[in-house]
């Protein structure tokens, strides 16, 4: 493959998987409030189109009409570069994820993921965790109160969440003795060789940690609107707004995408094409994030440090423990 | 406390979860309100209306024993007579502004001329618009419930 045909087939890909995730943040909108309301018997958006499907459409052109007011007490530079840094890293995850095998098209043997970095588990650790930056300083930047309580709760909960993170893959990595996404997914192929089945524990504590470093319920303390108005976008508006919107949903299904590659088998699976397994995968874990939802209330301050630190962090070294151990 | 955790997570957590999937399965109860509208109850007291007698005639005599029960002061009338020599009301007029709903008007009156309908819809952006005559009244009656019926239901309730 020369080096021209490389560049524009990654553009390409690039620019297909872009379209891709934002529309599906787009409609992940749309599921959420759908899904919500039918838990609590209501009937959620369905004036907009068929079943309200062109509500995410009409939300969409509603922010980008609004006016982009800016408070007087605000930091300029970091206030406007803070949706940004919200925004991107939730992006740049999609980089070293495979959406399905390899095709050949025109002659080449095109591999359906963007990078296939060799240090991909890395990567995604490094480009979530620098979402959180975004997060504090827009709420430091702001000017207001609640957002700077919004920020200081998501850095103090980023720090309880993000060592557990990093180990609940530990076992996953012994097993595996790689990093590169494409290769777990490769050894995924058998139903029972899912890591799932081989890391349950190392599963239900990853799970937990991908929730909390998204700020969804029931970790969204930054954002708790009971208590903060906002917490770190209360200050923000129009396009601004919408970004942080984006940026929180596109961390929720790369936080799914992630889940599916590492521990769900990827876009392993029979019969249908590989790229709509991975679709129909991340699908259910992003109906399963709205039933958490649905279902829990948000913790407390207290409750949550003593959560990180005092369960999920042991656990998370347990499981490091008793992997080494087996597959020694 | 650790066996506080493991029960939580073990029995309420899987509780929790089912019960919210269970309700996803539930017909919503929402009404979609300007499409779709909600049967009022049969005692509902709504916007007012002035009954008549089966040949047309207005039932009002101008007693004026609804403006003297009404505790809001929100009833105006005129006594007028007709060609027979008849008592009726020439003006009669309610200020929905000052009306409470109360219904004091419909068990006063002695001629079953008057009761609460079940029309809720009436707002408007000006006062004046809120002084409801006569006329108004007269053609806001329901058309699909028969007066005996209404007479009936009122006197049991009072």
């Amino acid at each position: 493959m020369t080096l021209t045909a490389f560049v524009i087939i990654t553009i390409i890909k690039t620019v297909i998987v872009l379209i891709a995730v934002l529309t599906a943040c787009a409609y992940a909108t749309w599921l959420e409030r759908k899904l919500i309301g039918h838990i609590q018997h209501r009937i959620g958006p369905n004036l907009a189109g068929p079943y309200g499907l062109l509500q995410p459409i009409a939300d969409a052109i509603k922010l980008a009409f609004k006016e982009d007011f800016v408070p007087d007490r605000v930091e300029k530079v970091t206030y406007s570069l803070a949706p940004l840094v919200a925004f991107i890293p939730a992006l740049l995850t999609f980089a070293v994820i495979p959406f399905g095998d390899q095709v050949e098209i025109l002659g080449y043997r095109i591999d359906l993921v963007i990078s296939d970095l060799n240090i991909g588990i890395l990567f995604i650790f490094a480009v979530t965790s620098l979402g959180v930056y975004g997060i504090v300083l827009a709420g430091w930047s702001s000017g207001s109160k609640y957002s700077l309580l919004g920020g200081v709760r998501s850095s103090a909960q980023m720090i309880s969440y993000e060592i557990a993170y990093g180990l609940s893959l530990v076992g996953v990595l012994v097993i595996a003795q790689t990093f590169s996404l494409k290769e777990l997914v490769e050894q995924q192929s058998n139903f029972f060789d899912w890591y799932i089945f081989r890391q349950p524990l190392g599963f239900v504590l990853f799970v937990i940690c991908a929730i909390a470093e998204t700020n969804r319920a029931p970790f969204d303390l930054p954002e708790a609107e009971s208590e903060l108005v906002a917490g770190y976008h209360t200050e923000y508006s129009s396009l601004r707004f919408a970004m942080f919107f984006i940026g929180e949903y596109a961390n929720m299904i790369a936080a799914a995408s992630v889940v599916t590659t590492i521990f769900l088998g990827g876009w392993q699976g029979p019969v249908l094409p590989p790229v709509l397994w991975f679709m129909i995968k991340v699908f259910l874990f992003m109906a399963f994030y709205v039933w958490i939802r649905g279902t829990l209330p948000r913790f407390r301050y207290d409750q949550l440090m003593n959560f990180g630190w005092k369960v999920l962090f042991p656990l998370a070294l347990v499981n490091v423990l008793i992997t080494a151990f087996i597959f020694r | 406390m650790a066996f506080d955790f493991i029960k939580t997570v073990l029995i309420a957590f899987p509780k929790g979860f089912y019960t919210s999937i269970k309700h996803i399965f539930k017909k919503p109860v929402t009404i979609q309100y300007p499409r779709v509208k909600r049967d009022m109850f049969p005692r509902y007291r709504g916007k007012h209306y002035l009954e008549v007698y089966d040949d047309g005639t207005e039932r009002c005599v101008c007693c004026g024993l609804c403006a003297a029960a009404c505790p809001a002061d929100a009833i105006y009338m005129e006594p007028g007579e007709n060609e027979k020599g008849e008592r009726f009301a020439r003006i009669y007029e309610i200020n929905l502004l000052r009306c409470i709903f109360c219904g004091f008007c419909e068990e006063a009156c002695p001629e079953e001329a008057i009761f609460l309908g079940h029309e809720y819809e009436f707002s408007d952006d000006n006062r004046d618009s809120f002084i409801y005559t006569k006329e108004q009244m007269l053609t806001n009656r329901p058309r699909e419930k028969p007066f005996k019926k209404i007479i009936r239901q009122v006197r049991r309730i009072f």
